[in-house]
């Protein structure tokens, strides 16, 4: 592959916005603070210097506001990216987007397409309390109309970014912020994008599978190679939420017989609840276990008790162990 | 504006330029030009028709639901007469006005009400919930006020590219207290955009009257305090209402910003025809109010300056009813939407769960007919 660099998740995606702003003239980007100041996450750094304040420009703090102006701006062959400072925020515009961008295309017969990308930093494990640690991609993922991505590191971020960016349809694009300067790898200096739809094998194994998306993908990689001695555990990142790749998924637990779903969002109605209701369906003669999920618990999320409420590695090996010793 | 209403008493009477005996002052004639003057009653004859045809119809169980604007349509088709085809209108519901003045076919506003095959939007929506973007008509949806924030985006778009378009969006007054009217006039102001904000003030919101949304005098007033130019006008009077749009359209395209237009009116008719307006306000309220009727005063208005003799009222009354006749039975004939139509416009290609779910009903379906899939 061409030229790489080591870099973490916040510039692998400034990258990303950065490549797709030189390359389609009609891209902008909004939200609040994403101006002079380059995001509270740093994600749009340097961009407004670089494109002007026309391109890359704060708006008031309204998040209904945000989305509201993206879709006409949408509707007028711009094509904005929108960020939510945080996915905890981004309720006021739930209207906008459950009500208006995710139904524009299909209410008008297909006469206009709402383009537009919306980015949040999602999840938990940065001490952020209630309102700077929610996972929603389930309340997205239950509207059709609607792409969910969440990528699980710097490589997929750029990828998967782009391939938003590229894409004609709305799409939710929510960032693990845990792993925004945790995660370090090697990603190329170009342009390439990575598929939105479909799922990535991160770990093969025969034993059990495991089926996580965002931050929790490196906690199930963890649980896994915890269990290297004893099980051969096959790791499924989902990358995309809706709409979802479950033939990748089903293809793993037909050979293994056995299936964990990790998330961090609360247990019940979760997007676990629908891999599992699909999974039994495509594979029910193949299964030696009942299927399994290890997710936040149906409470708010918490402040001081966090790591009590976050998926551990440890509980992901023993729901796995459970699974495989049924 | 003498009508006893449950609308707070305005602190000043609202902006207007025809006088009760259809005279105005003879330098505010070029306003409209007598051309114009008849083009817009013939507009507004046709909407009449439509009304009160169009709600028969739905009576009749041969349509789902409808809204008529009766009373309203100075404000309505006077906002259209104002603007460029490509200026998108962000219709709130009751502004099917917008359309005629753009000349939208009629079979493609039957085709939308009925939801028939020929529908552009496939009979996904319910009546009225039109889009039409050869006409610069984006898409209505029921949530109220939503379209305004687009508003402000899509002229947003105008600014940056140079393209020269200004928006305008029309709310309700109840709609002014929904979140999104405070935050499309507020980023409308910050961004300095050429949208224009027309709230169709006709008293009610369903059966709420706007003494419940508001102890404001004025609606426009709020313009202040987004640092814009408001204005409230009589939107019974068509000179008024060019007169306000025009110059909002002038300085919209001119680079001189947004702004809000507040136009009394009061809605004649139900607000749906699930409605019974009797049930909340006085048949002497609506009586004073058909004493303003927008479409009297500017026929009064025409006759004052020799134009629209009975006999051309009447040329145009027969040679619309005629087209609607001919045009509803046509539409009536054309069948539902195709099934299959159901499962696309989702993504811009489906996704595997929807191939899924689509493959599987059709060939559900399929076993409880004798057509091949292509023509469910």
């Amino acid at each position: 592959m061409a030229e790489t660099q080591t870099m973490n998740m916040i510039q692998a995606l400034n990258q990303a916005l950065d490549l797709y702003l030189e390359r389609d003239d009609a891209a902008v980007v909004l939200g609040e603070d994403v101006g002079l100041f380059g995001g509270v996450f740093r994600v749009t750094q340097g961009l407004q210097a670089k494109y002007g304040s026309e391109r890359v420009f704060d708006t008031p703090l309204a998040e209904a506001g945000i989305v509201g102006m993206a879709i006409g701006m949408a509707l007028n062959g711009l094509h904005p990216v929108a960020e939510i400072q945080f996915a905890d925020f981004i309720f006021p515009a739930y209207d906008q987007i459950v009500s208006e961008l995710a139904k524009y295309r299909y209410r008008s017969g297909g006469e206009y397409p709402a383009k537009v990308v919306i980015r949040a930093p999602m999840g938990g494990g940065i001490h952020g309390g209630h309102y700077h640690s929610q996972s929603p991609e389930a309340y997205f993922a239950h509207t059709p109309g609607l792409r969910v991505v969440i990528p699980s590191g710097p490589y997929e971020a750029k990828g998967l970014l782009l391939g938003a960016l590229e894409c004609p349809d709305p799409v939710i694009f929510l960032e693990p912020k845990r792993l925004y300067r945790s995660a370090k790898r090697d990603v190329p200096l170009d342009y390439y994008t990575l598929p939105l739809e479909r799922a990535r094998v991160a770990r093969r194994g025969a034993d059990a599978t495991v089926v996580a998306w965002g931050a929790m993908l490196g906690t199930a990689l963890e649980a896994a190679i915890a269990e290297g001695d004893g099980y051969d555990v096959e790791v499924i990142d989902l990358q995309s939420i809706a709409p979802y790749d479950l033939r990748t998924v089903v293809r793993s637990v037909r050979k293994t017989g056995r299936m964990v779903v990790v998330h961090e969002a609360p247990r019940t109605c979760g997007f676990g609840a629908e891999l599992i209701a699909a999974v039994q369906g495509a594979a029910f003669d193949k299964l030696t276990a009942p299927l399994e999920r290890v997710t936040g618990f149906d409470t708010p999320f918490p402040y001081t008790l966090e790591e009590h409420y976050l998926p551990s590695a440890d509980r992901v090996a023993r729901a796995v162990i459970d699974t495989i010793e049924y | 504006m003498a009508a006893a209403t449950a609308r707070p008493r305005p602190a000043a009477p609202p902006f207007g330029i025809l006088n009760d005996d259809g005279s105005c002052a003879d330098e505010h004639k070029a306003i409209v030009s007598d051309d114009d003057v008849e083009r817009i009653l013939d507009t507004m004859v046709l909407n009449r028709i439509l009304d009160r045809r169009l709600q028969m119809l739905q009576r009749q169980g041969r349509l789902g639901f409808y809204m008529t604007s009766r009373g309203e349509e100075a404000t309505i088709i006077g906002a259209a007469f104002c603007l460029e085809t490509t200026d998108p209108i962000f219709l709130s519901y009751r502004e099917l006005g917008c359309l005629l003045w753009r000349r939208v076919p009629l079979a493609l506003v039957f085709n939308q009400l009925i939801g028939n095959s020929r529908d552009l939007c496939l009979g996904r929506q319910m009546p009225v919930h039109y889009a039409f973007r050869d006409w610069g008509i984006p898409s209505v949806s029921s949530p109220v006020g939503t379209q305004l924030p687009h508003a402000c985006g899509f002229a947003y778009a105008s600014k940056i590219r140079r393209s020269g378009e200004v928006a305008l969006a029309f709310c309700g007054e109840g709609t002014a207290s929904q979140g999104d009217f405070h935050t499309a006039l507020n980023f409308s102001g910050a961004f300095w955009v050429p949208a224009i904000y027309v709230i169709r003030n006709n008293g009610y919101a369903i059966s709420t009257p706007e003494s419940v949304q508001t102890a404001a005098e004025s609606l426009a007033a709020r313009a202040d305090g987004y640092g814009l130019p408001g204005y409230q006008i009589d939107g019974n009077d068509l000179l008024a209402v060019v007169f306000a749009l025009r110059d909002a359209v002038e300085r919209a395209r001119a680079g001189r910003g947004p702004t809000l237009i507040e136009a009394l009116t009061y809605r004649l008719g139900a607000h749906s025809t699930a409605d019974d307006p009797t049930a909340y306000r006085s048949d002497a309220e609506a009586e004073e109010w058909s004493r303003m009727d927008p479409f009297e005063r500017l026929r009064r208005h025409a006759r004052w300056r020799g134009l629209w003799s009975d006999e051309v009222e009447q040329a145009s009354t027969q040679a619309w009813e005629k087209r609607i006749t001919d045009t509803l039975t046509e539409c009536e004939r054309h069948p539902p939407p195709a099934v299959e139509s159901l499962f696309d416009d989702v993504l811009e290609a489906p996704g595997p769960q929807l191939v899924e779910q689509r493959d599987a009903y059709l060939r559900y379906w399929r076993t409880k007919t004798d057509k091949p899939v292509s023509e469910l």
